[in-house]
C-alpha cells in the first residue's frame, strides 16, 4: 500500500470583492439596512440589558437604568451561592476540552487534508454522521459507562464526554484549515532537509494559528455551554458547572432575580467576550472552504 | 513523496477511540436496552423481553405521539424562522457601512449564549412583575401580569421567540461565509443584463446559497429535533405536556423514572426517524448534484 501526499488543487484567492458602490447616495439603504438592522439589534440587546440592570439594581428598585450600581447580588451568587466554585469548574472543563480537540483536531485533520489513506471516506463519512447523533438520547448508555469507568462527578470525565462529542466537528474544520495551507511550502521545507515533523511545526503550525484560534474557542464554548453531560454524570454539588448552577437558580430563586441576573452575567461574560473575539476568523475560516472539507 | 503507512493511522487514532467508546459503542448499546425491561429502581425484573417497549410506545403511549408531533411543530417552525431571518441577517451585514465589524459581534453573540443562560435571561424578561410586559403596560402597552410563559395560548411563541434569539446567529454565519464567496463579476453582468436587485438575488444569490442552505437546515432541524437544554429549562415541557419534545421526554424518562429499557426504545424511534428525514431530506434537495 503506498501513501503519497494529496496535492491539492491550487486555488488563487481571489482578491476582496471592493465594495459596491454607488456613485449617488441610495435613500432606500435606510429601509433596507439601517431600519432592519437596528430592529434586530434592538432583539439582541434588549434580552442582554435587562440581565444587566438586574444584576447590577438592589434589590426593591424598578428603575430601568440601574444608578448608582450595587455588588451585593454578584456577592449572594458568587459567595453564597457557590458560583465561584461552579465557574472554577466549568473553566477547568472549558480549557482542558479546548486543549484535547485542539491537539486531536490537528492530529486528525492534518492526517485527512495530507494522506492518502485506506478508509479514509468511510472516517469522514462516519464523522459527519456523528452530527446526527444526539446527546440528549445517549444519555442512559453513556451513563452506565460512566459509572462503570467510574467517571461519575469528576471533571475529567466531563471533559472526555465533551471532547468526544466535539472532536468530530472540529476534526473536519481543522481538515479544512490545513489544506488551504500550501502543501509546497512544508515540501520545500523537507527538501532543504527537515523531517516531515520539523517541516510541519516550523512551516505550517504557524500558518494555522487564526485556526487554532477559532477551533480552540469554539471547542471552549461548546464545554462551557454543556448542560445535559455536566447535569447527569455530575449530581454533587462540589462539581456543578455554571449552566446547572444557573438551571438550579432557575427555580431555586423563583422571585430573587437579582441572584438570577448575577449568575447569568458570570456566565456570559466569558464567553460572549470569546466569542467577539473569533468570530471573524469563523466566517472567514468556513468561507474558504473549511465546511465543504 | 511516500510514508511510512502508520502515520495517518497513529494520527486519527485517538479520534477513533473516543468515537468506539463514545458515541458507536453506546448506540449499539441502546440498541441492545431496547430490546430489555431495564429499571434502575426495580433490577429484580430486568431482563429480555423483545419488542414489547416498541408495542407498548406504538399502541398505548399517548405522550409518544404528542412529543412526537410537537417535536415536528417545534422543527418546521424554528428552522423555517430561523432559516429566513438567518439569510435576511447575513445580507444585512454583507453590505458595507461603518461600524460592520462591531454590528456583526454584536449580533451574532447570542450564539455564544448556552440553552439554560439563554432560559435565564429570557425568564427576566418574561417575568410578570418585573418583566417587559409589566414595563409595557406602565407605558400603556397590553395588561400588567401579563404571564406568556404560564399561558397555553403564548407558551409556544414565547420559546419560539428565545430560541430564535440564540439560532438566527448559527445561520447568519454560516450564510455570510458563503455570501462571501459569491464572485462579484456575477452582480455586475447581471446588473448590465439590467437585473434590478430582487431578480439578482433570486437568481444569483440563492442558487449560489443552494448548498449551504441545504446543509445548514438539516444540521439545524436535526439539532433542534434534538434541543433538550432550552425547552426542559424554559418551561420543563409544559404547562400540561404541552411543550414536551421526544428527546425531553427520553431525557424524563431516564432521569426521573430510571426507565432505561423503555427510553431506550424511544431514542432508537427519534433515531430512525432522524435517518430517514436525512436522507430523504438529501434526496428531496438534491444535494451536490451540481457538482
Amino acid at each position: 500500500m503506498t501513501q503519497t501526499l494529496i496535492r491539492p488543487a491550487t486555488t488563487v484567492e481571489p482578491p476582496p470583492a471592493p465594495p459596491r458602490r454607488r456613485k449617488h447616495r441610495d435613500p432606500s439603504r435606510y429601509f433596507r439596512l439601517h431600519l432592519p438592522l437596528v430592529l434586530y439589534l434592538l432583539f439582541t440587546l434588549i434580552p442582554f440589558y435587562w440581565m444587566l440592570v438586574f444584576a447590577f439594581r438592589p434589590t426593591g428598585q424598578t428603575s430601568l437604568v440601574p444608578w448608582p450600581i450595587t455588588f451585593e447580588h454578584f456577592d449572594t451568587v458568587w459567595n453564597g451561592i457557590g458560583f465561584g466554585l461552579f465557574f472554577q469548574n466549568s473553566l477547568i472543563i472549558g480549557v482542558g476540552t479546548m486543549i484535547v480537540v485542539t491537539v486531536f483536531a490537528l492530529m486528525g485533520g492534518y492526517a485527512l487534508a495530507r494522506f492518502k489513506f485506506r478508509g479514509q471516506r468511510v472516517f469522514l463519512l462516519a464523522l459527519l454522521c456523528t452530527q446526527f447523533i444526539p446527546g440528549a438520547m445517549m444519555l442512559i448508555p453513556l451513563f452506565v459507562i460512566f459509572k462503570s469507568a467510574g467517571l461519575l462527578n469528576s471533571l475529567t470525565g466531563l471533559v472526555i464526554a465533551d471532547t468526544a462529542f466535539q472532536l468530530p466537528l472540529a476534526l473536519i474544520l481543522m481538515s479544512g484549515f490545513v489544506r488551504n495551507v500550501p502543501i509546497e511550502l512544508e515540501e520545500a521545507a523537507m527538501v532543504d532537509g527537515c523531517s516531515r515533523l520539523r517541516a510541519f511545526f516550523a512551516v505550517t503550525l504557524p500558518r494555522l494559528k487564526p485556526a487554532l484560534v477559532a477551533v480552540g474557542s469554539f471547542a471552549f464554548i461548546g464545554a462551557w455551554n454543556n448542560f445535559l453531560f455536566a447535569l447527569m454524570f455530575a449530581s454533587k454539588q462540589d462539581k456543578f458547572t455554571l449552566p446547572v448552577g444557573l438551571s438550579y437558580a432557575l427555580g431555586e430563586f423563583n422571585t430573587d432575580f437579582g441572584a438570577l441576573a448575577a449568575g447569568g452575567v458570570i456566565a456570559a461574560v466569558p464567553v460572549v467576550l470569546v466569542f467577539a473575539v473569533v468570530q471573524r476568523f469563523l466566517v472567514q475560516g468556513l468561507s474558504a472552504g473549511a465546511v465543504k472539507g | 513523496m511516500r510514508t511510512r503507512t502508520w502515520a495517518p493511522y497513529a494520527l486519527i487514532a485517538p479520534t477513533l477511540v473516543l468515537m468506539a467508546v463514545f458515541l458507536v459503542y453506546p448506540i449499539a448499546s441502546v440498541g441492545w436496552f431496547s430490546l430489555r425491561q431495564h429499571t434502575v429502581t426495580q433490577p429484580w425484573k430486568n431482563g429480555f423481553i423483545g419488542f414489547e417497549n416498541f408495542r407498548r410506545m406504538l399502541f398505548e403511549d399517548q405522550l409518544f405521539w404528542q412529543s412526537l408531533a410537537f417535536s415536528a411543530k417545534w422543527v418546521v417552525v424554528e428552522v423555517g424562522l430561523q432559516l429566513v431571518l438567518g439569510l435576511v441577517l447575513a445580507l444585512i451585514v454583507n453590505e458595507t457601512f461603518i461600524g460592520r465589524g462591531f454590528a456583526r459581534a454584536l449580533v451574532f453573540s447570542p450564539w455564544a449564549v448556552s440553552g439554560v443562560l439563554t432560559t435565564g435571561i429570557w425568564i427576566l424578561l418574561y417575568n410578570p412583575s418585573t418583566g417587559i410586559f409589566q414595563q409595557l403596560a406602565q407605558w400603556g402597552i397590553g395588561d400588567p401580569g401579563t404571564s406568556v410563559l404560564g399561558d397555553p395560548a403564548t407558551v409556544f411563541p414565547a420559546t419560539v421567540v428565545t430560541e430564535l434569539w440564540r439560532g438566527v446567529p448559527f445561520f447568519a454565519i454560516l450564510l455570510l461565509a458563503d455570501l462571501q464567496t459569491i464572485p462579484n463579476d456575477l452582480y455586475e453582468a447581471a446588473s448590465v443584463d439590467g437585473a434590478g436587485r430582487w431578480r439578482q438575488f433570486v437568481s444569483v444569490t440563492l442558487p449560489h446559497l443552494r448548498d449551504a442552505i441545504v446543509l445548514s437546515t438539516l444540521l439545524r432541524a436535526v439539532w433542534e429535533f434534538n434541543n433538550v437544554d432550552l425547552i426542559y429549562t424554559l418551561t420543563g415541557g409544559g404547562p400540561a405536556n404541552q411543550t414536551t419534545t421526544l428527546p425531553l421526554y427520553v431525557a424524563r424518562k431516564a432521569v426521573d423514572s430510571h426507565d432505561f429499557g423503555y427510553g431506550s426504545a424511544l431514542t432508537m424511534a427519534g433515531f430512525v426517524i432522524l435517518l430517514f428525514f436525512s436522507i430523504l431530506y438529501l434526496r428531496l434537495s438534491k444535494f451536490g448534484s451540481r457538482t
